[in-house]
Formats: structure tokens, sequence, C-alpha cells
């Protein structure tokens, strides 16, 4: 009889549950968006009623016109390839010599002795501030941009690259080692794993400062680009075009941030379970 | 640098020994001269206080040191279980006791190897997603795979809690049962040693300083008196008063 009355689920266990009044996160998602939406709106209707002068800041729906306008005949789509190419090349130019400089600094004494000490000290110099003396060195022509691009991203790639290979756990390489792993089996399965997380961190960086590298770049005697089109812009007072290149600068920022971070996802897997526990 | 050779391993030559094994950090001599010697499928503890060089002389024997002296010769292969599992995080499971494996059906003897420790469900699992039991006996696994003939394991259940830490010395004595491996044991707990060893080595200011035999049957529990008499003498020379 008393086995039958403890089957019986208790009852006032359940009453008990305790019930947070919890907000589902897509109701948050759509609060965050609020506010933005109202500073459009705002801006938008200070333009139209004339509280804003069209030259010195355009509505969001004419800068999305212009934006219109000049993909269809083609302008945009001309000018942002020249802006890729040029962060392409530099990003590939700077990034491959900071990886090769950072790796050489990371696993050789010898390469830290010699590498580490010239490159700490060029740190110091702000990269943006070198552009009179490229101009004297490169010119004013593409290889100015593309220097410009290179210098910005070497830095926090180089860093990156030597602090990942730094940080890897010794333990770790000896392991390998008590498991018969050569020296290059080493650097393939310890180190370069090792210092991957680190690696993304430095190329997000780059990145970054490689946009900003361009936008200043593409600002000394641009025949194309993004830069360029807003320079121009700037002498006819077409500020919807200035607006707009700044909302495409913006905008590849954010889509290489995210392309990267959906990589880095994809790479480090084994983190998302680090994280978990 | 200390000499370490490789040899085959036939007959009844010792699996390792290490002669005038010499190793100092500076001005502080950790190890004087060991002399060692391990035969084949011998199990031998080494105990010592924190401090005593008992990790440091496996490390020397384990070729991880390259700044000690002495001749050491391994006949046959070695495999190191630590204290921790260094297991690489970037790998899972299978992977990581298959490191450095090479041969015919390395994935089948990476399977049969997680199934002795009892993980062979777990093959796919991040190290991190296993618990400090699981992932020490997937440490034990990556030796086991590579059917060494020597064992080294430096305190490898120092880390673990008490109830996981009885289930390893078990399953450490059924896999010495069925591999009939050597191993060299560094320990501080006598218990430990006193379960799974057949012999015990004190080191004690950079020497060897007693090589007991434990003359107990196989089926060793810590209610044997003769257990116990051996567990105080072991106390008493390792400094630890026992009344």
């Amino acid at each position: 009889m008393s086995r039958t009355t403890l089957a019986e689920p208790p009852a006032e266990v359940v009453t008990a549950a305790p019930v947070t009044p919890r907000r589902p996160r897509s109701t948050r998602r759509y609060r965050r968006l609020i506010s933005p939406v109202v500073l459009v709106l705002g801006w938008e209707l200070a333009a139209r009623t004339g509280l804003l002068a069209p030259e010195k800041l355009p509505a969001p729906s004419d800068v999305l016109a212009t934006g219109w306008r000049l993909t269809r005949d083609g302008t945009l789509l001309v000018h942002l390839l020249d802006s890729l190419t040029r962060a392409g090349a530099g990003l590939l130019i700077g990034g491959v010599l900071a990886l090769v400089l950072g790796t050489v600094a990371g696993l050789l004494r010898l390469g830290d002795d010699l590498v580490d000490p010239p490159v700490q000290m060029a740190r110091m110099l702000p990269h943006l501030g070198l552009v009179p003396l490229l101009i004297i060195w490169v010119g004013i022509g593409e290889s100015l941009k593309i220097s410009l691009v290179a210098l910005g991203a070497f830095f926090p790639i180089y860093f990156n690259t030597y602090a990942g290979i730094r940080d890897i756990d010794e333990r770790l390489v000896e392991a390998a080692r008590t498991c018969g792993l050569g020296q290059a089996a080493r650097l393939r399965h310890v180190v370069l794993p090792g210092a991957l997380p680190s690696l993304f961190l430095g190329l997000r960086l780059a990145i970054g400062a490689a946009w900003l590298s361009l936008v200043v770049g593409e600002q000394v005697n641009a025949q194309t680009g993004i830069g360029f089109l807003m320079m121009e812009a700037r002498e006819f007072s077409q500020t919807d075009v200035v607006v707009l290149g700044l909302l495409v600068y913006a905008l590849l920022g954010l889509i290489s941030d995210l392309a990267l971070r959906v990589l880095e996802r994809r790479m480090l897997t084994w983190r998302r379970g680090l994280r978990a526990t | 640098m200390a000499s370490r050779a490789a040899g085959h391993l036939t007959g009844t030559t010792p699996v390792l020994t290490a002669h005038a094994v010499h190793r100092a950090f500076g001005p502080t001599v950790v190890l004087a001269g060991v002399d060692l010697t391990i035969a084949r499928g011998e199990v031998v503890a080494l105990l010592g206080g924190s401090g005593s060089g008992k990790s440091t002389l496996l490390r020397i024997l384990a070729g991880l040191d390259g700044e000690a002296s002495g001749d050491i010769v391994v006949h046959g292969t070695a495999a190191v279980v630590f204290q921790e599992h260094r297991l690489l995080p970037w790998k899972r499971v299978a992977p990581n006791v298959g490191l450095g494996l090479s041969g015919a059906d390395t994935a089948g003897r990476i399977q049969r190897a997680l199934a002795e420790v009892g993980l062979a469900e777990r093959d796919r699992a991040w190290p991190a997603e296993l618990s400090g039991g699981q992932a020490q006996r997937v440490a034990v696994a990556r030796a086991l795979v590579r059917e060494p003939d020597l064992l080294l394991l430096d305190e490898p259940f120092g880390a673990l809690d008490a109830l996981t830490r009885l289930r390893m010395q078990v399953l450490l004595r059924r896999l010495r049962a069925e591999h009939s491996f050597a191993a060299l044991l560094v320990t501080h707990d006598v218990e430990e040693a006193l379960l799974l060893a057949d012999r015990i080595l004190l080191l004690d200011e950079g020497r060897i300083a007693a090589d007991l035999p434990v003359d107990l049957a196989p089926t060793r529990t810590p209610d044997d008196p003769a257990f116990g008499a051996l567990r105080r003498h072991l106390l008493d020379r390792l400094g630890v008063p026992t009344t």
C-alpha cells in the first residue's frame, strides 16, 4: 500500500517549480532594433522637412536612390572592384610577410633576437603618418595605396602569429614528442592548430586596419576606387555620393568581419566544446 | 646530455637500465647519480617526497630533458602518461589516441585501445567534453595503443578525485595483467605504490635510498596485515609519523 502512494507523482513539487518570466530572445532582438530605426526615420524626416540642408546631409532615401543609380550604371561596381583589389593585394603582401616573420620570430630564438626588435620599434610609428614619406618613396600611384594597406595589415598579423606560437602549451609539445612526432609533425599537429585562434584574431584586426588604410590611401590622388568617388563628389558637393561611399566602406567592414567569423567557427569547432564546459 | 639509446628487447634483458643519472638546476643538485634497472614486465614504483626529483628522473628517462647526464638504455618502446592528460584540445579523442601512430589498421588499433579503457563510445568527443577521469583514460589509451614495453607514469592519477583514482588503479592492474608491460610509476601515494608495484624505490636526496620488493599477492588489498606493515615501514622511511 505504501508503495503505491510513493509511486504517485508528488503534485506539490510540480506547482513549486519556479516560474520565471523570461522574455524570448526574438523579442529582445526586435527591441534592439527600435532605436536605430527611430534614428534613421528621424534623419529622413529632418531632411524631408528641410531641417537638414541637403548639401550638408541628404535624406537616407536619397542616398539609397543614388546607390541604386550608381549600381545600375555600373560606376559603383567599377570603383568597388578597384578598392577591393587594392585591399586584397595589400592584405596579401602584408599578411604573408607578417606570417613568415612572425613564425620565424615565434619559433626560433635567433629569429626572435633578429626580427622582433626592429618590428617592435616600427610598431610605434603610426603607419598612416607615413603617407608623406611613402609618397616620396613610391609616388602617388597604386603602390602607395597597396603599401599603406600592407603596412596596416602587417602589424596585427605579425604580433598575433608571434603570440599564438609563443602561447602554445609546452606540455602539449612534450606529449607529442613522447608520441614519436618529429619536428615537422609537431608543427602540423600542435603548433599550427594551437596558434590558429590567435591567427584568426590577427586577421580580423588586419582586415580592419586594411580598410582604414584604404580610406586614407584613396584620398591621395586616386583615379578610381570608393575613396576617389567620395573625393570627386565632395568637389561637386554631391553629399549623397559621399555618404554612400561611407556606407559602402562600413558594409565592406561588416561583410568581411562576418565572413571571417563564419570561417573561424568552422575551423575552430573544438573551441565551442571548450566554452560549453 | 644523457645518452639515451634504444635497443632490441630479447630474452631476459632488462627493459630499462639507467646508470649515473645526474641532473642539477643551477647550484641545486636534484639527481646525484641514480642507478636504475627495470626488468621485463616489472612494475616499479618510484616514491619520494615532493621535490625529491622523481618527476625529473622520469622526464629524463622519457628523453624529455636535454640537460641531464648519465647513460640510459631503453630496450624496446616506451610511452608516457603524465599527471595531466595532455590531450590536444583541437583533435577529437580518436585522433588524439592515434597521434603519430603509423602502420596497418590504425583505426582498429585506436578503437581497441579505447575499448580497453572503457571509452569506445567516446571516440568522436572533443577532449574538453570529457571528465577528468575520462580524459586520463584516453591518455592511458594513447600510451597503450603503441604497445609499449615500458610505460612511464608520472603521477598519472594525482589530479583525480579519490574515487576515480581507485578506479584507475584497478584499470591499470587489469591492463597490466593483460599486456604484461613493464612500468615505472612515479607517485607520492604509498598505498598506490603498494597496490600496483612489484618493487618500490625510494628517492631521497637525489639517490635511490631504498629498493624494496613488494611481496604481496597479486590481488592485494589495504586490509592485508602485510600491506599495513609495509605501508608503515615506507611512511617511516619517508619521514611521516604513523602513530
